[in-house]
């Protein structure tokens, strides 16, 4: 089988469909936007071209300046637990038999529930009054209160998004494990290979490709993330969990400041880009990486 | 192997399963319980146990009407996306065209961007069009992420299907259209389901557009549910139990494509 | 019908452009198909991919200015925030750069 692609230009009639759609969706609003962020726009018919100034503002508004910092401090702390956590479940899930497959669908679960729920579990699950994990800490004699305490209440979102997000990590990690051959670990038996050295040397390898996927999706998820800190806290208490998509709300919603919500929107889109970007060219490698490794054996 | 190197590994399975599972318990047996039960004592098990959070949620309207709206939105919001996207697909597995790979990147920014960034145009957009606070216009605005998701689980599974046969029912005589209907699609279908799968789920659980899109009409669940602070206070058991009900008809979707949803998550693809 | 977009004159301009660009690109492409090849960015790139890059550090560069006038201003002493013109001439240069050698 060639790997080459016929090319065929009449193939961009059976994306045309896909286009349109996206266009009227994505294409359409963007542009819109960038027309918002150069005009304070009072009412439809009053309106005044104001030139960069709105981006100024943005990138000299302190508020913004906080939830950026709010919002890379989460996405590493998500990182650097998650990352670990996620290798270390792929590792001591089982390869085979029926029990792989049960650690697999309960492994998976946590993904599979609306985001809002995972929200609403923690919220209830957290509750000193009421909740088991609130109550237990309650006991052990923590003055916790995720919904008075900013510390509590910004680690309760970072438990929460491990809970729900680790699974991705280590799902990733499992598959880039099952892809190693099983002689493998038979010459590194031989050689009387460490666990350390087995870990170090043929499954870190094998992983790193998905690894690096893995982190970068948790990156760019964790960084647009929305829901469950506003089902949990609703960016509070004060604005301690409030992310960049939250600011960006309450900006857009709450007090309809249009211009700058808009030129805030398009710097977001535009670290999202090159994050996009990053990983895009990251998964390609991956991709042809795995297909030159498959043709080895 | 032997013992003593497995046993901290199973260990560590357990507690990370217990931690995994303790949180969605803690919501079930809520959702069995009084109000008066949750806020009084601290049970691992319903003292009281009572289907009457089940019943409120069945039979008041503003609850289960949110369930048959979010339903509605999906539904359109699915079979549009996986219509437009199959022949997209099609196209991207199987040729090379002008600007395929930017068209692809093009598509997966979509996925990537905060559905924040278009809410303030999209509000316009709508109601310029006349079609706030309805089905269509959620569910139209949610194609922005879930057309390129579709489009990305479709393609994997497409290329997974040798272009021989392809080419055999082409030199057959079958038509594309015929072709694409009567061979291609059976080959594919498990891809069809885990893409559809997905598509529920992210238009099941969308907040922000939903919310700000839909006012009375076409209120789905995920909007209902962020307000359940009546006069009384909290209401907890009705919230749990209207979690526990998010959650079935996704388990119910999983059950179909049980054994494609560790691939799907696996390529890395959601 | 495009009321609600409220277009601007600039925007026009810009949007124009790169619709422009996006044609000439296909232009050329169909005249003289592109290849994969490696310049000093870290990756290879087809000259799509380039005018990509380009225009994305363009953005940046303009964003980072535009932030950075005020403090500009400051230092050198000037009577007003530099003029935007400034960083767009900038960016088209490193635009150019980057589609030629990147």
């Amino acid at each position: 089988m060639s790997t080459i692609k016929p090319v065929n230009q009449k193939a961009w009639w059976l994306v045309l469909p896909v286009v349109v759609c996206v266009a009227f969706s994505a294409v359409l609003p963007l542009m819109t936007v960038v027309n918002y962020s150069l005009q304070d726009i009072i009412s439809p018919e009053r309106r005044v071209f104001v030139g960069t100034e709105w981006f100024a503002a943005a990138m000299r508004d302190e508020e913004l300046h906080s939830a950026l910092w709010r919002q890379l401090t989460f996405s590493l702390a998500v990182l650097t637990v998650e990352i670990p956590l996620g290798i270390m479940l792929a590792l001591s899930m089982p390869a085979k038999g029926w029990k792989a497959s049960a650690v697999l669908v309960v492994v998976a679960l946590s993904l599979l529930i609306p985001w809002n729920v995972v929200g609403t579990i923690w919220q209830i699950f957290g509750r000193a009054d009421i909740g088991l994990l609130g109550a237990m800490l309650q006991k052990m004699g923590f003055d916790y209160n995720y919904t008075g305490n900013a510390t509590h209440a910004w680690l309760t979102v970072l438990v929460m998004d491990v809970w729900h997000w680790t699974p991705l990590v280590a799902l990733l990690c499992y598959a880039g494990l099952r892809s190693i051959p099983d002689a493998y670990y038979q010459a590194a038996r031989i050689d009387g290979a460490s666990r350390f050295a087995v870990f170090r040397y043929i499954q870190l390898p094998k992983m790193r490709g998905v690894l690096m996927i893995a982190v970068l999706l948790r990156f760019m998820d964790s960084f647009m993330i929305y829901t469950e800190p506003f089902v949990l806290t609703g960016g509070g208490p004060g604005n301690a969990t409030t992310f960049l998509s939250e600011y960006l709300t309450q900006k857009a919603v709450g007090q309809f400041d249009v211009g700058p919500a808009a030129a805030f929107s398009l710097i977001y889109f535009l670290i999202i880009l090159l994050l996009c970007f990053i990983l895009y060219n990251w998964m390609q490698r991956v991709g042809t990486a795995d297909k030159e490794g498959a043709g080895h054996e | 192997m032997n013992d003593n190197r497995t046993l901290p590994r199973t260990l560590f399975l357990v507690v990370y399963i217990v931690f995994a599972l303790l949180p969605i318990y803690w919501m079930i047996n809520m959702s069995f319980k009084t109000n008066e039960e949750i806020l009084s004592s601290f049970t691992f098990f319903p003292q009281h146990f009572t289907w009457d959070n089940y019943k409120t949620i069945f039979t008041d309207a503003s609850w289960y009407s949110g369930y048959i709206n979010s339903l509605i939105i999906v539904a359109i919001n699915m079979t549009i996306s996986i219509c437009v996207a199959l022949p997209a697909a099609y196209a991207f597995s199987r040729y090379s065209f002008l600007g395929d790979k930017h068209l692809f990147f093009w598509l997966l920014t979509n996925r990537m961007t905060p559905p924040a960034v278009f809410l303030l145009p999209f509000f316009q957009l709508y109601t310029t069009l006349g079609l706030m606070d309805t089905h269509i216009a959620v569910a139209l605005a949610h194609l922005v992420f879930n057309v390129p998701l579709a489009v990305w689980i479709l393609e994997g599974f497409m290329s997974g299907v040798p272009r021989e046969i392809d080419e055999t029912a082409y030199i057959d005589g079958y038509s594309f259209p015929r072709f694409f209907l009567t061979i291609f699609l059976p080959l594919i279908k498990a891809g069809v389901g885990v893409a559809a799968f997905f598509c529920f789920m992210f238009s099941w659980v969308e907040l922000l557009l939903a919310r700000t899109l839909t006012s009375v009409d076409a209120k789905p669940i995920v909007a209902t549910m962020t307000r359940t602070v009546s006069a009384a206070g909290m209401d907890w058991a009705t919230l749990a139990a209207a979690g526990v009900l998010t959650i079935v008809p996704g388990a119910i979707v999983i059950w179909f494509v049980r054994h494609y949803i560790a691939k799907g998550f696996a390529m890395g693809r959601v | 019908m495009f009321d609600w977009m409220v277009w601007t004159t600039p925007v026009a301009v810009f949007f124009i452009c790169i619709a422009l660009m996006l044609a000439g690109m296909t232009v050329w492409e169909i005249k003289s198909p592109t290849t994969l090849r490696k310049g000093f960015l870290p990756i290879a790139t087809t000259r799509g991919d380039r005018l990509f890059i380009g225009l994305l550090i363009a953005a940046y560069i303009n964003l980072a200015f535009v932030g950075l006038a005020g403090k500009f201003a400051e230092w050198l002493q000037l009577e007003q925030e530099p003029s935007v013109w400034i960083s767009f001439a900038v960016s088209i240069a490193v635009l150019a750069l980057v589609m030629r050698k990147g």
